[in-house]
């Protein structure tokens, strides 16, 4: 089986998040990028199937070189190979589009990706990509099991989860579940040594269009200060939650 | 040219975010000085939807999608925006409107802006602000293509009355065995409790509660206010609560009118969970806890004496 998982990079989850450029760009000044979230979920099954079914896993990530580090952690972590498309990374449909001309190239049998990436929040990608390839698609994914071709899945949905069936080829937008968070791989050093000799593939990309683009950004009104209310005077919450925030 | 908006049920019954929609969608046609059409699959009465200002109804019966399917229902939209020549799709940013819109743009070529808090703030270029970095900040999204696809998400723009005498129009959508490839198998659904995306009100515990045994007064407290229940992240690792309560960066996002935490320190990943939510209330007995710098309203005190009260005085207050 030869597995494909869409590796995002983005801001570290504690990263302060602010503009630059008369706040039309993400200002990248002393922040951390890591390993979007959802897509290590991902990155960690596709070593299970790997280790217990046999698989090879390639890492992908569309982006300039300032990934690639990002793609060095996914194979010290174990992924076999990796391919950048050096492509700035605009918006979903052309990433996806980026992604879908790789799938297609690689011949891929399961494409794993996060549901989203923590910093554009769009969703878009991985359905994008399973329309664009024709592949079976499953979106917020929280368990997975490979029978040969047949694919028996859990996804979540609101109030509790749907139990789904399936075939190979397909992509899978997954998150936690997928596997648990403490059962996420850390790069052992062996690992990041064997990284830096691991293929990493440069290609080109089809530089498809964007649909979207973000015209600006902007951060929520700042918080007036919480207003406290002494743990004997319960009246005087339940009053502030009735007539001034008017949720009751 | 229509804007067209899908109205989701479940059940046969619509969601709220369904009101939510075709209130968003009949302001942006009128934005645009087009008319709004609606879309409803398996709607027990679609007439429901005349009180938000849907004049016409388009209603599939079909049982092949009893339970939703992505790329089934995706067809579906995609079928009835050609027949109704929408080159605009409001649909909501539930799960399944996440799970289905992506395809639904490959399908019509359209852009697509999720997470859509207000409504367009210019119809050319077309630019609808959406959250990002985990609700840290907006993107004020253009989209540029012909067709466009726009995620309303839950609770940022309301449900407005707007009466009208509509009218329903049944479809028969043409569907394949492609567009089944996958397939339900089962469903799951917790009876009788209230899900924390369809949730106004969301009562909230974390490690301050000090074990499992102590959840009862948080149930208490989520049923006098029709709340669901939820937990923070190390609640749900140490198995106290179910994971499908975890709220979170990685767990499920929540966009309540009221969010109540109770024993939650406020670790900036819990926060980018809840971000969403109008209102919060923080009850913890340490003052310096993160939590109360992102909080509207807060209790320095001790769950274990705040809660009990709080739901005495909430029953009172119901009854009143």
């Amino acid at each position: 089986m030869k597995i494909l998982v869409c590796i995002s990079h983005v801001p570290d989850t504690t990263s302060k998040i602010n503009f630059a450029d008369n706040d039309t760009k993400f200002d990248t000044n002393g922040v951390q990028f890591v390993i979007n979230p959802y897509d290590e979920f991902c990155l960690t099954r596709a070593m299970w199937f790997k280790e217990k079914q046999g698989a090879t896993v390639t890492v992908v990530n569309v982006g300039n070189a300032s990934t690639e580090p990002t793609l060095r952690k996914a194979l010290a972590i174990g992924a076999d190979d990796a391919i950048r498309v050096d492509v700035e990374a605009t918006d979903g449909l052309a990433v996806a589009k980026e992604l879908a001309a790789v799938v297609k190239e690689g011949a891929y049998d399961l494409v794993l990706a996060g549901r989203e990436s923590i910093d554009y929040n769009g969703g878009m990608v991985p359905g994008m990509l399973a329309s664009l390839t024709d592949y079976n698609f499953v979106n917020g994914c929280v368990g997975m099991e490979i029978d040969g071709t047949a694919v028996s899945l859990t996804r979540e949905i609101d109030g509790g989860s749907e139990k789904l069936s399936t075939s190979l080829p397909l992509v899978v937008a997954g998150q936690k579940g997928l596997v648990e968070e403490k059962d996420l791989r850390i790069p052992n050093m062996r690992g990041i040594m064997m990284a830096r000799k691991k293929p990493l593939a440069v290609v080109a990309g089809i530089s498809a269009a964007a649909a979207t683009s973000a015209a600006s950004f902007e951060k929520p009104a700042a918080k007036g200060a919480v207003k406290l209310v002494a743990a004997d005077q319960i009246d005087e919450l339940i009053s502030l939650l009735h007539n001034e925030a008017k949720v009751i | 040219m229509s804007v067209l908006v899908f109205a989701d049920t479940s059940e046969g019954k619509y969601k709220k975010s369904a009101f939510e929609v075709v209130s968003y969608g009949k302001k942006v046609a009128e934005q645009l000085g087009s008319s709004m059409v609606v879309l409803s699959i398996n709607a027990e009465s679609p007439q429901d939807l005349y009180a938000y200002g849907a004049e016409k109804v388009i209603t599939v019966s079909n049982d092949s999608l009893a339970n939703f399917n992505g790329k089934a229902y995706a067809s579906v939209i995609n079928q009835v925006a050609q027949k109704e020549s929408s080159n605009v799709v409001i649909i909501d940013s539930s799960i399944d409107g996440l799970y289905l819109a992506p395809m639904l743009a490959v399908k019509m070529e359209a852009g697509y802006a999720s997470n859509a808090v207000a409504l367009p703030s210019s119809t050319s270029p077309f630019t609808v602000k959406r959250k990002s970095f985990s609700s840290k900040a907006f993107n004020n999204t253009v989209i540029a293509t012909d067709n466009k696809i726009v995620g309303v998400s839950k609770n940022s723009f309301g449900v407005h009355e707007n009466p009208v005498s509509g009218t329903t129009e049944a479809f028969e959508p043409a569907l394949s065995d492609a567009d089944f490839g996958v397939k339900s198998v089962s469903v799951d659904r917790a009876k009788g409790k209230v899900s924390i995306a369809d949730a106004d009100i969301v009562v909230s515990a974390g490690r301050g509660l000090k074990g499992p045994e102590n959840w009862g007064m948080i149930e208490e407290l989520a049923d006098v206010l029709g709340a669901a229940t939820a937990c923070s992240k190390p609640v749900s690792d140490l198995g106290w609560r179910p994971h499908s309560e975890h709220v979170g960066q990685t767990g499920k996002p929540v966009a309540s009118n009221l969010y109540i935490a109770i024993g939650i320190s406020g670790a900036i990943q819990h926060l980018a969970g809840i971000n969403a939510s109008k209102v919060k209330v923080v009850i913890n007995t340490d003052p310096e806890a993160p939590f109360f710098k992102a909080a509207d309203y807060g209790i320095v005190g001790d769950a274990f004496e705040v809660v009990p009260a709080l739901i005495e005085k909430l029953k009172v207050f119901k009854q009143s």
